[in-house]
């Protein structure tokens, strides 16, 4: 199990290193600052969202779900329309990206928590249940930002456009920071309850049979997704399914329940696609294409091989 | 609700349907229209409402269906990758051939509705844990990938507002020489109609409608085939109209149970109504501009879907 992960970190970092050195051609002043920020973003998105879509299945028991599918990721592309709908795109450029960042994440914390506090309110909800009521409020924000999509410009359209797919260029260091200091908050709180993790795995009878505080701690743990998907996605875009190529890649190759190791596996398995991928994207297709329709498309056929071939893990 | 009810208010939205626009046209005026109003009527007017009325009529119709075949409450052409497979396919027809014929685009999305939707029927097979929340979260998710390979090739070729814009249900574009494509669908609703007491059987489980006799295979076969020539029709000339194969279906049965044949003809009546009302709302609420069927369907349907989950919650406990 060690030497996977030793495998694993050593891949990362030679990933890292090529692409922080890759055509620098002696510009070392220019190009370090730069690519070290783009590569601060990519590991910190990359464990976020491993770390998140894991904690997700493992609480919902099903290897086939993602924390966006409570329809955060459309919340996000709405609230990035309505601004260009109303407000046109220059002032979306104009319009300091702290703000645009801040209101973001903190309009998607919201929607989750009030749709948590509205469903928990009753006792004994089921998990899927609070998931599909997320996933109608998902089709009604798609609907909302189609509707304005379809009335705008085509030249902001563009900005749009811009807007639903991950970017890893640009990202601000002012918000770099922030996000390090919130992810590293909700980390501290995490660990308390991270024990709990194994057991849930088990199933929700067998966690509450062996003294788990089941609605207690999913609560706990469901908001800490719904505060890092929050930050993950207003900080580069919607990477629907990186999340789930990743941690299903991860249970492969881990092939352990042990939590401990799934969650540093599942974290570098995604930093490294994701460099590998960035690499990829900017070498060989030159650009022609963004990274995250590329890991929607690979994740999204790969979880349609899984859905027809393996059938025992659900 | 009795059917008359519904076939009064069918009748009456109808007219009034007619005579809602820009261009001014009241009922009075009916028997002695200027040359100008004649043709508004004949090449806007009338075109909407029957293509209103097929579509409310034929999507109902098909969800209710596929709620039967699937023994799930709620399944329908949104909840199942039905619809993102014929956006799927429509991109492919555009790709291959750029000046397809709308028949040639209809054969291409009619193919890969009926894959996706036997993609869907084949992972509802193999699913052990049925809780019936489960499954339209998996078709929903099913839909998300399609719709990610959707975005990917529409993303190469540019064609991402083009896409959004043809799709988004709106029935502003209806005018004579291209809805007419929808009458495909009436024969299809006869032929549901027809089949309706073999859907019905055939929902009760395959091992149960074997031993009743029933070609199983065949009619489900012929209920699937339905519903994806019924979606990529609707699709293609007016565009998704999210969750009205999940909730008109969904009321009538809440008032009539489950006998197919029974609910048919409310499904149908109740579809056009509600769809109707939506559209006339949608031409109301900001006039002379309007709000598109996709839109106004998206805000009325969550909201009903959410009240139809919430009370059969209330109904478990």
């Amino acid at each position: 199990m060690k030497a996977k992960i030793g495998i694993l970190t050593i891949v990362a970092i030679v990933l890292i290193a090529i692409f922080m050195s890759i055509d620098a051609s002696g510009n070392w002043d220019y190009v370090l600052p730069r690519r070290l920020k783009k590569i601060l973003a990519i590991v910190l998105t990359g464990a976020i969202i491993a770390f998140s879509t894991l904690v997700f299945q493992t609480i919902t028991n099903n290897r086939i779900l993602t924390p966006s599918i409570i329809g955060l990721d459309s919340l996000y592309m709405f609230i990035q329309t309505f601004v260009i709908f109303i407000f046109g795109s220059t002032h979306m450029t104009l319009m300091n990206k702290n703000v645009n960042f801040l209101i973001s994440a903190g309009l998607m914390v919201l929607f989750a928590g009030l749709l948590y506090k509205w469903l928990f309110k009753r006792e004994g909800q089921n998990i899927y249940f609070l998931l599909l009521i997320g996933l109608i409020f998902g089709t009604l924000f798609n609907s909302l930002s189609t509707f304005m999509q379809v009335l705008i410009d085509p030249n902001e359209f563009q900005v749009v456009q811009d807007k639903m797919f991950a970017s890893f260029n640009n990202v601000n260091t002012d918000l770099l920071v922030i996000s390090f200091v919130l992810v590293i908050a909700v980390a501290v709180y995490f660990w308390r309850y991270m024990k709990y993790l194994d057991v849930l795995a088990l199933g929700r009878d067998q966690a509450i049979n062996l003294g788990v505080p089941y609605d207690f701690v999913v609560k706990r743990f469901l908001i800490i997704i719904a505060i890092l998907v929050s930050i993950a996605t207003a900080l580069v875009g919607p990477i629907t399914f990186l999340g789930l190529l990743v941690v299903n890649l991860a249970h492969q190759v881990m092939k352990t329940y042990q939590h401990k190791y799934l969650i540093v596996g599942s974290v570098l398995i995604s930093i490294v696609s994701l460099v590998g991928g960035l690499l990829i994207v900017e070498r060989v297709f030159t650009f022609s294409t963004t990274l995250s329709v590329i890991v929607n498309f690979i994740g999204g056929v790969y979880f349609i091989y899984l859905l027809l071939k393996e059938n025992k893990s659900w | 609700m009795k059917k008359r009810y519904l076939v009064v208010a069918l009748i009456l939205l109808s007219i009034v349907s007619l005579f809602i626009g820009v261009k001014d046209i009241s009922p009075l005026e009916l028997f002695d229209l200027t040359e100008e109003k004649t043709q508004v009527m004949w090449i806007a007017r009338v075109p909407r409402l029957i293509s209103i009325i097929i579509a409310g009529v034929s999507m109902s119709i098909v969800g209710l269906i596929m709620q039967q075949l699937t023994r799930n409450k709620f399944v329908s052409p949104t909840t199942a990758g039905t619809e993102d497979s014929v956006r799927f396919g429509i991109l492919v027809a555009l790709m291959l051939f750029p000046n397809a014929s709308p028949l040639l685009k209809l054969l291409v999305a009619f193919v890969f509705a009926l894959l996706g939707t036997f993609v869907f029927m084949k992972i509802l097979d193999k699913i052990k844990y049925k809780d019936s929340v489960f499954i339209p979260l998996v078709g929903l998710m099913f839909g998300n990938i399609i719709g990610s390979i959707t975005t990917f090739f529409a993303y190469k070729y540019d064609l991402i507002q083009n896409m959004s814009a043809w799709l988004h249900g709106d029935f502003s574009t209806v005018l004579r020489g291209n809805y007419e494509l929808l009458y495909v669908s009436i024969p299809l609703v006869i032929i549901a109609y027809l089949f309706a007491n073999k859907f019905t059987i055939a929902g009760m489980g395959e091992e149960f409608a074997i031993n009743l006799g029933l070609n199983y295979k065949q009619v489900v076969n012929i209920g699937l085939f339905i519903v994806a020539l019924v979606t990529s029709v609707v699709i293609l000339t007016i565009g998704t109209i999210p969750f009205l194969g999940l909730i008109i279906p969904n009321i009538v049965t809440l008032y009539l149970g489950d006998n197919l044949k029974k609910s048919l003809a409310h499904t149908a009546l109740l579809g056009a109504v509600f769809v109707l009302c939506c559209d006339i709302l949608g031409r109301l609420i900001i006039f002379p501009y309007e709000i598109s069927i996709g839109l106004m369907v998206g805000v009325v349907g969550s909201g009903i879907f959410i009240f139809l989950l919430m009370r059969r919650k209330a109904y478990d406990r």
